[in-house]
C-alpha cells in the first residue's frame, strides 16, 4: 500500500515534504504525500483543462482502509454500540418530555434531570463514537499542502492597480474636485440623520436628578408593608429600617432615588456633621442610594455604626453624617430632614438638600 | 520494577502525584472538620426555681465577662434589659459562652441544653425585662405569608445575609452568618434583639406576624430543592464562573486532547 | 465532466459514484463547483488540541442561537408591572415585571424550559471562557502575526461584543441581581463627563429604571449583536480558511506548507465530534449545576440589594476595578469629575483591548519583522512575549478576584477591607513578579531544550568507564523532537541589529533618534533568548551557537545560557 500512489520523481516538489516517512526504529509510518499546486507545466498533465476527454488518472491520496482490519472491526462494534446508546438516550429524551410534567419545584427538578441527562448522554455518546470512528477506523494519514505566498504576484498587483486607476480616471472622481466635494457635502446630512433620529430615545436630564419624591409633610412608610411610623414605634437604639415616601410603593423610578434608611441611636451618639435639626429623637434618615454608583446601601453594623454598601464596599459613618470611611464613594450619603406631623408620624421636612445617588457632571 | 516505578517518567506522572496529594489533603481536612450540630429548640415559660438555677449557672459560666450582676465588664457588655430572647439566641446557637473574644462570635455546638438555656434566660429576664422568647405558634411556618416574607427579607436582610441567607462579609473580619442552621425561633430572636453587629427590628417596626413571615421565607427557601441541579452554594455568579472554567473548559480541553492525540503505531 | 474516471476507485463505491453522477452533476451544471469544492475537501488541517479552543467558542455560539431562539418564543421583553400567580408559590402575589414573570414561566411551566435557560446561560459563560482561552493561545503562540492581524482584531471585537451580549442577556429577566448590575451600569455611564447624563437618559428612556430598558436590551441581544457576531465570526472563519491554519513546530512543518489531515472526511468528523462534546458538556452543566436561579433572587426592586452581588465572570474585571479604586473625585465650577467611577469603568478594559489590538503591530515594529508566519512559536521560545502575556493575565486576575472580594472575604475569613487594600498593591506588584518569574521560567526551559539538544536524552543506563567514572548513557533526540526543539533556529526572533556604523561610518537609520534608540532597547529585551547548540547528541559541552543572530544581537552584551554568564553544565 505504501508503495503505490506516490508521486513520480519528476513531480516531487515542495521543500517541506519528505519522500517517505521512516522513523529511527525503521518502521514505515503512513505514507507522507505532497499535495500542492503543480507547476504550470505539470498542470497541463494533471488537470486536463484543455483536453477534457484525455484526463489522465489522478493518483490516490487516501488509503481505503486502516491497516489492521481486525482491530477496525472491533472498533466498529464499539462505535456502533455508542451510537445505539445515543439513539436510546434520544428516545429517553422524548419519553422524558412526555412523561415528566412540570409546574412545581420538585417536578421541575425531576423533569430537568431526566431531560438533561438523556440529552447529555445522547450528545456525549455521539461525540465519543465519532471520535473513535475517526481514530480507529479511518486510516491514519499525514498529508502536506503547499502554501502560496499570500502576496499576489507582481503582475497581478500591477494589473489590479491599472484597472483601479483606469476606473478612477473614468469616474472623473479625482479629476473633478467639485463633483467630489459636493458628493461628500450631499451625504453628510443623510449620514447624520440616523443619529438625529435617536434624539427621542429619552428626555433631557434637565434637573430631574436633583430632586426626589420627598416633600414637606410626606410620611415615611416602611418598605414592604407601607405602614407609617411614630418615633415611639422605632425607639430601640440599634434599630434600622428601610422607608419610602407614602404613596410611591409602586413607582420604581421614584423609589430608585427616594429610598431611605432610618436608624435609631442612643442619646449622645450622633455627632456633627449630622444635622441634629433634621433628626427626631435620635432617629436619623439617610439616603439609601449609594453615592458611588447607586446600589442600595443598607448594610448597617450596629456595633461600629458603619453603613456598608455591599456592591463595592463604600462605608459611611452613620453617627457622623454618613461621611465616607472607606471604599470608592467620594461623597457622604445625603441626610433627609425629618420631623413629626400633627398625628405624631414621622414625615419629611423637605426634599433632600442635595442630589442623591451617583455623581454626575452637572451635579456641582 | 513495580508498576508505579515503571511509569515514573510518564509525562502525566507529575500531575498524577499532585492530584493524589490534593485528594489526600481534602479527605484529611474533611475528616477533621465535622459540621456543627444544630441548636436545640426554644424553652417554656420561666419559674422561680428556673431563675435561681439560672443565677447559679450564670455565676459559674458568664459572670467572668459579664459581671456577677450582669452589669457588664470591659470583657463583655451589660445584659440588663437584653431580655430572654437575646439569651436564648446566644446560648442556643452556641455563641455564648464565648471561648475567645474575636471579631465575631461564631455559631458553635451549644454548651447548654434546652433546660439550662431556659434557666439562664429566665434569670436574665428577671434582671431587667426585655424581649421575651417567642412561643412556638409565633414562629410556625404554617399559614405564614412567604411572599411578604420574601419582600421584607430582600429589603432588610439580604444586603448582609444574601438572597437566601447564605451569608455575607461585614467589615473588620465580621460577617453576617449563613442562616442554614438557624431555627425559626432563632431567626425571630435575632431580628428582635439585634445580636452583635446586626441591627434590631423591634415588634412595632416589623410586627411579630411579619417576623414569622420572614422566618418562614428563610426556612422554606433553604429547604426548597434546586430544580436546576446542584446549587453551587447559592452565592451567585462567583461559583458559576469557577464551575465553567474547571468543569466546562476543563472537560472540553480533555476531550480536545483525546481528539487531537497522536495515534499510537498501528501494528 | 466525467468524474467517475478514477483508476484507484473505491472498493465499495457504487452508490458514491451514482450520487456523484446524478446530484453532483446537477449541482455542478449550475455552479461550476468541482474545482473549488475539491480544494475545500482537500484542505489540510493541522492537529493540535489547542486549535480546538476556538471551536468551543464557535459551537457555543451555535448552541446559544438554538437555545436562544427557543427562549424568544416564551420570553416577554416588557417591564409592565404584573402580580404573579404562577407555579412558583413563594412569589405568589408579588409585584414584578412581565419579563421576570415570563422567565419564571419558562423555568417552571414550560417543559424543558429550565433546561434550555440553563444551557443558554452555561453556553454563554462557556463562549466567553473559550474566547479567552483561545485568545490566550493565539497570543502565546504568536498566531496573531502577519498575515493574521485582521483576525486578531476581529477577535478582540468579538470578545467585546460577547461581553456586551452576555451582560444584556442576563439582564433581560429583570431580577434583583442583574437589575443591580444595570444600576451600576447606569451609574457608570452617568459619571462620564459632559455627556454622561445624556447618554444614560437616552439609553434608559429617562431616569433609572424607567420602563424601556428591557425591551431595548432585548432587541440588542436577539437581533443587533447576534447579527454582528455572526458576520464577524463568518469573516473570522473565512480569513482562517483563506490563509490556512497555523501549525505547531514539527518535523516537516515549515512556513511554506501545512501538514495534517484533510477536511474530508477527517476534519469534518473531528469537528463534528467536538460539536457534540461541546453541546454535551454544556447540557451536562445545565443538568447538574444550577445557574442564575432568578426565582431565588426575586424580582428587581431599586430599594433592595443582596450581599455577594457579582456580575457573570467575564464582567468581573470591571467590578473589581470599581471596588479597588480610591475615592478620588473633583468638584470644580459646578461640575464633578467622578474619577472614582469613570476611570475604573473605562481605563483597565480600555488599556487591555487597546494594548491587545496594537500588540501585533508594536511587536512587528520592534522586531522589524515583515515576514509571514505560519508556524507557531512555542511560548518558551518567545520569553518576553510570554512574560508580558502572563503579566497581563495576572493583572486581569487581580481585578477578577477583587470583583469577588466579599465572597472571598466571607468564605476564607479574610477581613473585608484587607482584600481591597491587598488588591490595590497587588495590581502593581503581582504583574511585575509574574513577568519576571515567567521570563526566567521560559529561559530555563530554553536551557533545558539546549541541554537536550547538546547532550541527548537520558536512557537510564549507567555505564562505568575504565577509569572508574560512572556516566549515564544518552541517546540523541529523535527526528520529531529535534524538529520541535530546533524550530526556533529556523525562525530568528531578531534580525541583526547593527549598532555600529556601516563601512562609511553612517549609523543605521532605524537606530537613529530617541525612537530608534528606544526601538533598539525594546528589541534587545524582546529577543532575549538562550542560544541553540545545533549539534545533536554530541557531548561537546561548549555548545557553540551556529547562528549568532539568535542571541540578543548586541556583541557588547553577553548572551545568556551555557558558556555565557552562568556556569557551564557538565556532560
Amino acid at each position: 500500500m505504501s508503495e503505490t500512489g506516490e508521486y513520480p520523481d519528476d513531480l516531487q516538489h515542495g521543500s517541506g515534504g519528505l519522500a517517505e516517512a521512516e522513523d529511527q526504529a525503521g518502521q514505515t509510518r503512513a505514507p507522507h504525500r505532497v499535495i500542492g499546486t503543480p507547476s504550470p507545466a505539470e498542470a497541463h498533465i494533471l488537470l486536463a483543462t484543455e483536453h477534457p476527454d484525455a484526463a489522465p488518472p489522478v493518483p490516490r491520496e487516501l488509503p481505503a482502509d486502516p491497516p489492521d482490519l481486525v482491530k477496525a472491526k472491533r472498533a466498529e462494534r464499539v462505535v456502533a454500540t455508542l451510537f445505539i446508546l445515543a439513539m436510546l438516550s434520544g428516545f429517553a429524551f422524548i419519553a422524558s418530555y412526555v412523561g415528566f410534567p412540570v409546574h412545581t419545584v420538585d417536578r421541575v427538578l425531576r423533569s430537568n434531570l431526566a431531560l438533561g441527562t438523556s440529552l447529555t448522554l445522547s450528545l456525549l455518546f455521539l461525540g465519543a463514537g465519532t471520535v473513535i470512528w475517526v481514530r480507529q477506523l479511518m486510516p491514519d494519514v499525514e498529508l502536506t499542502e503547499q502554501r502560496k505566498p499570500l502576496a499576489s504576484p507582481e503582475n497581478d498587483r500591477q494589473a489590479f492597480a491599472q484597472t483601479f486607476k483606469e476606473g478612477a480616471d473614468a469616474s472623473q472622481f479625482i479629476k473633478r474636485p467639485v463633483l467630489r466635494r459636493t458628493l461628500i457635502a450631499a451625504t453628510v446630512p443623510l449620514g447624520l440623520a440616523p443619529v438625529l433620529l435617536l434624539r427621542d430615545m429619552g428626555p433631557l436630564p434637565r434637573t430631574s436628578l436633583r430632586h426626589t419624591a420627598w416633600r414637606k409633610g410626606t410620611r415615611l412608610v416602611i418598605s414592604g408593608t407601607n405602614r407609617p411610623l411614630r418615633p415611639a414605634d422605632f425607639d430601640s437604639p440599634g434599630g434600622m429600617i428601610t422607608v419610602i415616601p407614602e404613596g410611591y410603593q409602586d413607582n420604581d423610578v421614584e423609589l430608585a432615588k427616594a429610598a431611605t434608611i432610618i436608624i435609631k441611636f442612643a442619646p449622645g451618639q450622633l455627632q456633627p456633621p449630622t444635622v441634629m435639626n433634621w433628626t427626631v429623637d435620635n432617629i436619623v434618615a439617610y439616603s439609601k442610594i449609594c453615592t458611588h454608583v447607586g446600589c442600595p446601601v443598607a448594610l448597617y453594623e450596629q456595633t461600629t455604626h458603619h453603613i456598608l454598601c455591599p456592591c463595592h464596599q463604600s462605608t459611611f459613618d452613620a453617627t457622623k453624617g454618613a461621611t465616607v470611611l472607606f471604599g470608592p464613594a467620594s461623597r457622604p450619603l445625603p441626610q433627609l430632614p425629618i420631623t413629626t406631623d400633627a398625628a405624631g408620624y414621622l414625615v419629611a421636612q423637605s426634599d433632600y438638600h442635595e442630589p442623591v445617588g451617583p455623581s454626575f457632571w452637572e451635579r456641582g | 520494577m513495580s508498576w508505579i516505578t515503571a511509569r515514573r517518567r510518564h509525562p502525566a506522572a507529575g500531575y498524577a502525584v499532585v492530584l493524589l496529594g490534593l485528594i489526600a489533603i481534602g479527605i484529611v481536612y474533611a475528616a477533621f472538620t465535622a459540621p456543627g450540630s444544630p441548636a436545640s429548640a426554644a424553652a417554656p415559660a420561666a419559674a422561680r426555681q428556673d431563675i435561681a438555677e439560672g443565677q447559679a449557672l450564670f455565676a459559674r459560666t458568664c459572670a467572668t465577662c459579664h459581671g456577677m450582676n450582669a452589669q457588664g465588664t470591659s470583657a463583655g457588655p451589660s445584659l440588663i434589659g437584653v431580655g430572654a430572647a437575646a439569651v436564648d439566641f446566644q446560648v442556643s446557637t452556641g455563641r455564648m459562652p464565648a471561648a475567645e473574644i474575636g471579631a465575631e462570635m461564631d455559631r458553635k455546638p451549644p454548651r447548654f441544653g434546652a433546660k439550662q438555656t431556659h434557666e439562664l434566660a429566665a434569670y436574665i429576664a428577671s434582671l431587667g425585662g426585655g424581649p421575651a422568647i417567642p412561643a412556638p405558634e409565633q414562629v410556625a411556618a404554617a399559614g405564614a405569608n412567604v411572599a411578604l416574607g420574601q419582600q421584607l427579607f430582600i429589603t432588610n436582610c439580604a444586603q448582609c445575609h444574601n438572597f437566601v441567607g447564605a451569608g455575607g462579609a461585614l467589615t473588620y473580619g465580621k460577617y453576617a452568618p449563613p442562616l442554614t442552621a438557624s431555627t425559626p425561633t432563632q431567626i425571630y430572636e435575632a431580628m428582635l434583639t439585634g445580636p452583635e453587629a446586626m441591627p434590631l427590628f423591634n415588634d412595632s417596626t416589623i410586627t411579630p406576624s411579619e417576623k414569622r413571615d420572614i422566618a418562614a421565607y428563610v426556612t422554606e427557601t433553604r429547604a426548597e430543592p434546586n430544580p436546576g441541579g446542584f446549587s453551587l452554594g447559592r452565592v451567585g455568579p462567583v461559583t458559576e464562573g469557577i464551575v465553567v472554567w474547571l468543569g466546562g473548559i476543563g472537560l472540553l480541553v480533555a476531550s480536545a486532547w483525546w481528539i487531537a492525540a497522536k495515534r499510537r503505531e498501528q501494528a | 465532466m466525467n468524474m467517475a474516471n478514477q483508476p484507484a476507485g473505491d472498493a465499495g463505491g457504487g452508490p458514491v459514484e451514482k450520487a456523484l453522477a446524478s446530484t453532483g452533476t446537477f449541482l455542478d451544471d449550475r455552479f461550476r463547483a468541482a474545482k473549488s469544492t475539491r480544494t475545500f475537501l482537500r484542505k489540510i488541517f493541522p492537529d493540535h488540541w489547542s486549535f480546538l479552543l476556538g471551536e468551543i467558542a464557535l459551537y457555543s455560539f451555535i448552541i446559544l442561537l438554538l437555545t436562544g431562539t427557543f427562549l424568544t418564543f416564551f420570553f416577554k421583553p416588557s417591564m409592565t408591572s404584573v402580580v404573579y400567580h404562577g407555579s412558583y408559590v413563594h412569589l405568589d402575589g408579588v409585584r414584578m415585571s412581565e419579563a421576570y414573570s415570563s422567565t419564571l414561566n419558562i423555568s417552571f411551566d414550560v417543559r424543558g424550559g429550565l433546561l434550555m435557560r440553563q444551557i443558554h446561560h452555561w453556553a454563554a459563560d462557556l463562549f466567553m471562557g473559550a474566547i479567552m482561552a483561545h485568545m490566550i493561545r493565539i497570543f502565546f503562540t504568536g498566531a496573531y502575526r502577519k498575515p493574521r492581524e485582521f483576525n486578531w482584531l476581529i477577535g478582540i471585537v468579538l470578545f467585546t461584543l460577547g461581553m456586551l451580549e452576555g451582560l444584556f442577556g442576563y439582564s433581560l429577566p429583570d431580577d434583583l441581581l442583574s437589575g443591580a448590575g444595570l444600576r451600576i451600569l447606569e451609574g457608570v455611564i452617568q459619571s462620564l463627563p459632559i455627556v454622561g447624563t445624556y447618554v444614560a437618559f437616552f439609553l434608559f428612556g429617562g431616569q433609572f429604571p424607567g420602563d424601556v430598558i428591557i425591551p431595548r436590551l432585548y432587541i440588542l441581544h436577539v437581533l443587533l449583536i447576534p447579527g454582528l457576531l455572526l458576520a464577524l465570526i463568518t469573516a473570522h472563519l473565512f480569513f482562517m480558511f483563506h490563509q490556512k491554519h497555523t501549525q505547531m513546530p514539527g518535523k516537516g512543518h515549515t512556513d511554506q506548507n501545512v501538514v495534517g489531515q484533510p477536511m474530508y472526511p477527517y476534519f469534518m468528523a473531528k469537528t463534528g465530534a467536538f460539536f457534540f462534546f461541546t453541546f454535551g458538556v454544556t447540557a451536562l452543566l445545565a443538568t447538574f449545576a444550577q445557574i442564575n436561579p432568578i426565582w431565588l433572587y426575586g424580582p428587581f426592586t431599586p430599594v433592595a440589594i443582596s450581599a455577594g452581588s457579582q456580575p457573570d465572570f467575564y464582567m468581573g474585571m470591571l467590578e473589581g476595578a470599581l471596588r479597588m479604586f480610591p475615592s478620588w473625585s473633583w468638584n470644580v465650577l459646578g461640575h464633578t469629575f467622578a474619577f472614582n467611577v469613570f476611570i475604573p469603568g473605562l481605563l483597565p478594559l480600555g488599556l487591555l483591548f487597546t494594548g491587545a489590538a496594537l500588540w501585533p503591530f508594536i511587536e512587528r515594529w520592534i522586531l522589524r519583522d515583515q515576514r509571514e508566519h505560519h508556524v507557531n512559536d512555542r511560548p518558551r521560545n518567545a520569553p518576553t512575549r510570554t512574560a508580558i502575556g502572563i503579566a497581563v493575565i495576572a493583572a486581569y486576575g487581580v481585578f477578577w478576584l477583587e470583583g469577588a472580594n466579599d465572597v472571598i472575604a466571607a468564605h476564607f475569613a479574610i477581613p473585608l477591607y484587607t482584600t481591597t487594600v491587598i488588591a490595590r498593591y497587588a495590581i502593581f506588584i503581582v504583574p511585575a513578579i509574574a513577568y519576571t518569574v515567567t521570563k526566567r521560567i521560559c529561559l530555563g526551559l530554553q536551557r533545558k531544550d539546549a541541554h537536550l539538544l547538546e547532550h541527548g536524552v537520558e536512557t537510564g543506563i549507567i555505564r562505568q568507564l575504565p577509569d572508574g567514572e560512572y556516566i549515564e548513557v544518552t541517546r540523541p533526540v529523535d527526528e520529531e523532537a529535534y524538529a520541535v526543539l530546533t524550530a526556533r533556529a529556523t525562525e530568528p526572533q531578531a534580525l541583526p541589529q547593527p549598532t555600529e556604523d556601516d563601512e562609511n561610518g553612517v549609523p543605521d537609520p532605524a537606530a537613529r533618534g530617541s525612537i530608534g534608540k528606544l526601538r533598539l532597547r525594546l528589541n534587545r529585551v524582546l529577543t532575549e533568548n538562550v542560544p541553540l547548540p545545533i549539534g545533536n547528541g554530541h557531548s561537546n559541552g561548549h555548545g557553540e551557537p551556529e547562528r549568532a543572530a539568535v542571541t540578543t544581537g548586541d556583541p557588547a552584551r553577553p548572551a545568556v545560557g551555557p558558556g555565557g554568564d552562568s556556569p557551564s553544565e557538565s556532560a
